[in-house]
């Protein structure tokens, strides 16, 4: 299907995209108009969500449909705004066309703020579409929006819409269909303060940077409101002419007094001032004060404010920790009857056991996940359709300000306790790049579900004798999952402070009202992400899986007559015992060191591997017998193995390496390189190492 | 006219029109395209449990900033009626 361009471009299929600020209801506008026709994955080089769909005319035709994450300006302030705006400008047209007509998609009960994006992207001088979405609430909010006087002063469509209602869908597919879309009036003057400036501007991007002259004078203008130009790659650097020239009149303006962004952004504001007066009218009663504003006093109020925020957490990790419950047993009851199924239905040897052993049971390791993570992206997907997600942020952004990050690094690293994995995908909410790593870095710190099983055997192994008392078992628990959070805001201050140091983020953010949620936009996207994840890193999980299975049963035994001595001379053992030096300072031995080995799969394995090592039955509901067993195990003089200090020691050393590949493959795709991963590897393995050294050797000298 | 204070420092509730802000800092930069800018009314409405960020109301909407930057904007208290 190549054919060459000349053929295609009369029937070219037209590019639309999609842009508006956040919480416009932009994503229901986009569903409902490409349903499941769509491709979601990244932006090369790039975390942002890259979305793509399909839509038809109403003549039947395909249209490429794109849905630009929100952004408030051109003038990118985060790695989503840099897109929107690479992609408008036809900076990214190795990966994403450019396209050739916008619908621009506006709140309607907040039309002046909207607009400002809107203002900037006719610059661009492209046919577009405005949808003036929430009409109900801007009727509520008493504004009267009248889109026939707007499509008359801008010279475009402009279309009514409640887009969770699906009104003004239809519409929309209309004006989308027209082929002879209007170029809009765009009738403003650039201040005179800046205007020669911009034109001196525009002319070196035509001529120093090869831009065409629309996209040139675009360019111009948001150079004067960028800060920083936040580059991103497939955007090329300016010419040094135009970034002399540019340096030249900031300089000028700078000994002048000349406030050149506030006057071009005040020039946009003035502009769009005189066209909401003309097309709005707005009722004299009086607006009480919105349902919105009523919740809010409650939500961020100085006791209850609190106490919310906690009864949501509370809600949040009941279910993770009862709902999902069931279907983790179901699946692990499905992974092992599929097994036994194959076991029965296979000869005996090397492949049956890869295949159910290797494969299965990767697979199971996998969709294991799967209930907490699905839980999790449902109840963030739920507070960030409601609005409350921003709420949380607000509450909590002197909180971690202390350590140098702000509100929006808090939900992620909550989630980050039942699982760093969503925890990690949930860092795409946080717009500073520097902040999202940092966040990206610690979370892992959070003891995580699958250390739960490891921390509950320890402390019943504790005592060598009789009951551990209740006491001290759970003053252990919250032990451990303080130490980890204390660890992740520890090194958080340390990173802003040396490695990431960035300026302090900001917390300038939108409170947006609350609205109900979508429920199936909420679990669309909650599919979307649980896909990325079974695709991303269920594949290195499945890997690794067989990658272990092999090492610990390669190379094969005749004298092996138990699957311990088997284990104890394959590949892992002997891995074990290699590691034996570096780990026995921690007073851990080799066989510890196969449980450490393949915790890499997922933590909680340290359980089953133990039983392997040690020669026990496996039995999840009865731990008693490797009980026993570790009470047994000693070193080769006869010390015992797991003395209380040992499996203190070992449940520090779970606390603070970085143990787990999954969660490693989600770092790799979250930071697109493997040099935050591997980071991760050595800091948090390399401090867990340093901190039960210190213990264990403390504690040996103390006589424990 | 009345003098001009730190938004920081304008009693909860309150509104007032903005004066001014520094010309540079990527936040004053957003600050401005989020509408803003010299002459906008604004009104205060709460500050999180903490004391920090402080809520505003401008243009409609209800937007965060810090005290950190509040410090910098100079408002002129508008005078309830």
């Amino acid at each position: 299907m190549s054919l060459p361009a000349h053929v295609k471009s009369g029937t070219k299929q037209p590019v639309y995209a999609f842009v508006g600020n956040p919480n416009c209801g932009k994503s229901t506008l986009f569903n409902a108009l490409t349903g499941l026709k769509q491709k979601i994955g990244n932006y090369p080089g790039v975390t942002v969500e890259r979305k793509v769909g399909t839509a038809y005319s109403q003549h039947g035709q395909p249209m490429t449909v794109i849905d630009l994450p929100g952004a408030y300006s051109l003038a990118a302030r985060s790695p989503d705004e840099a897109v929107t705006r690479d992609v408008l400008l036809g900076r990214r047209t190795n990966d994403t066309e450019m396209p050739d007509r916008i619908v621009c998609i506006v709140d309607g009960s907040n039309l002046e703020r909207n607009l400002y994006l809107v203002h900037q992207i006719l610059d661009l001088g492209r046919p577009v579409i405005l949808v003036v979405n929430m009409m109900d609430l801007a009727d509520k909010a008493g504004l009267k929006v009248r889109t026939g006087q707007l499509e008359q002063e801008l010279g475009i469509p402009v279309i009514a819409a409640e887009a969770s209602r699906g009104k003004g869908l239809i519409e929309l597919k209309l004006a989308m269909s027209r082929p002879d879309l209007p170029l809009p009036h765009h009738r403003w003057d650039v201040p005179a303060a800046i205007s020669s400036a911009v034109a001196e501007i525009q002319a070196s991007l035509q001529d120093n940077d090869q831009k065409p002259p629309l996209i040139a004078r675009a360019e111009a203008l948001l150079l004067l409101t960028d800060q920083d130009q936040l580059r991103v790659a497939g955007s090329q650097p300016l010419s040094d002419r135009t970034a002399a020239i540019l340096d030249g009149w900031k300089k000028r303006w700078s000994d002048e007094g000349t406030d050149w962004s506030g006057t071009l952004v005040g020039a946009r504001y003035d502009a769009i001032g005189t066209l909401v007066q003309d097309c709005v009218q707005t009722s004299d009663q009086t607006v009480d004060q919105s349902t919105s504003d009523k919740i809010d006093a409650v939500v961020t109020h100085g006791f209850w404010g609190w106490a919310v925020l906690g009864g949501i957490m509370t809600a949040l990790f009941l279910s993770i920790f009862t709902l999902a419950e069931h279907p983790m047993n179901w699946i692990d009851a499905g992974t092992v009857a599929l097994a036994d199924g194959v076991k029965a239905a296979m000869p005996a040897g090397d492949f049956r056991d890869l295949v159910t052993d290797g494969v299965i049971a990767g697979v199971g390791g996998v969709l294991i996940f799967l209930p907490q993570i699905l839980i999790l992206f449902f109840f963030i997907g739920m507070l960030e359709s409601t609005g409350y997600m921003a709420r949380a942020a607000f509450i909590m952004d002197r909180l971690m300000s202390r350590v140098g990050l702000n509100g929006k690094s808090f939900i992620p690293l909550l989630s980050s306790y039942a699982c760093a994995i969503p925890g990690i995908m949930a860092t795409r909410t946080i717009e500073d790049p520097k902040d999202r790593l940092v966040t990206i870095l610690v979370a892992p710190f959070m003891s995580c579900s699958a250390r739960l099983p490891v921390y509950l055997l320890m402390i019943a192994a504790l005592l060598p004798t009789g009951e551990v008392p209740l006491a001290t078992k759970v003053g252990l628990m919250i032990l451990m999952y303080a130490m980890g959070t204390i660890g992740a805001f520890g090194f958080a201050w340390l990173f802003k402070r040396t490695l990431l140091k960035g300026e302090p983020p900001l917390m300038i953010m939108e409170l947006p009202p609350y609205r109900r949620p979508r429920v199936k936009d909420v679990a669309m996207q909650m599919a979307e992400r649980a896909g990325l994840f079974l695709k991303r890193a269920g594949t290195i999980i499945l890997a690794i899986s067989i990658v272990l299975w092999a090492l610990t049963t390669y190379p094969k035994s005749d004298d092996a007559i138990n699957p311990a001595e088997q284990v104890a001379q394959s590949y892992a053992g002997q891995a074990g015992k290699l590691i034996e030096p570096v780990i026995a300072p921690l007073g851990f031995n080799w066989e510890i060191g196969i449980g450490l080995i393949s915790s890499f799969a997922a933590r909680e394995v340290f359980v089953s591997a133990t039983s392997v090592v040690f020669n026990v039955e496996e039995d999840e509901e009865d731990t008693a017998p490797l009980l026993e067993a570790l009470r047994r195990a000693t070193w080769p003089d006869g010390r015992a193995l797991f003395t209380p200090l040992v499996c203190f020691t070992l449940m520090v050393f779970y606390v603070f390496a970085m143990q787990c590949v999954s969660t490693l493959a989600v770092v790799k795709r979250e930071t697109n390189s493997w040099r935050w991963p591997l980071f991760q590897v050595g800091y948090q393995t390399g401090f867990a190492w340093l901190l039960c050294l210190i213990i264990y050797q403390t504690g040996t000298a103390l006589g424990f | 006219m009345a003098d001009s204070i730190a938004l920081s420092s304008l009693p909860i509730g309150s509104s007032a029109r903005l004066v001014k802000f520094p010309l540079s800092g990527s936040a004053f930069l957003r600050l401005r395209e989020m509408g803003l800018l010299p002459g906008t009314t604004l009104t205060l409405l709460r500050t999180a449990p903490m004391g920090d960020p402080l809520e505003i109301k401008v243009r409609g909407y209800n937007l965060t900033l810090r005290k950190s930057e509040a410090d910098h904007v100079l408002v002129e208290p508008i005078a309830t009626p």
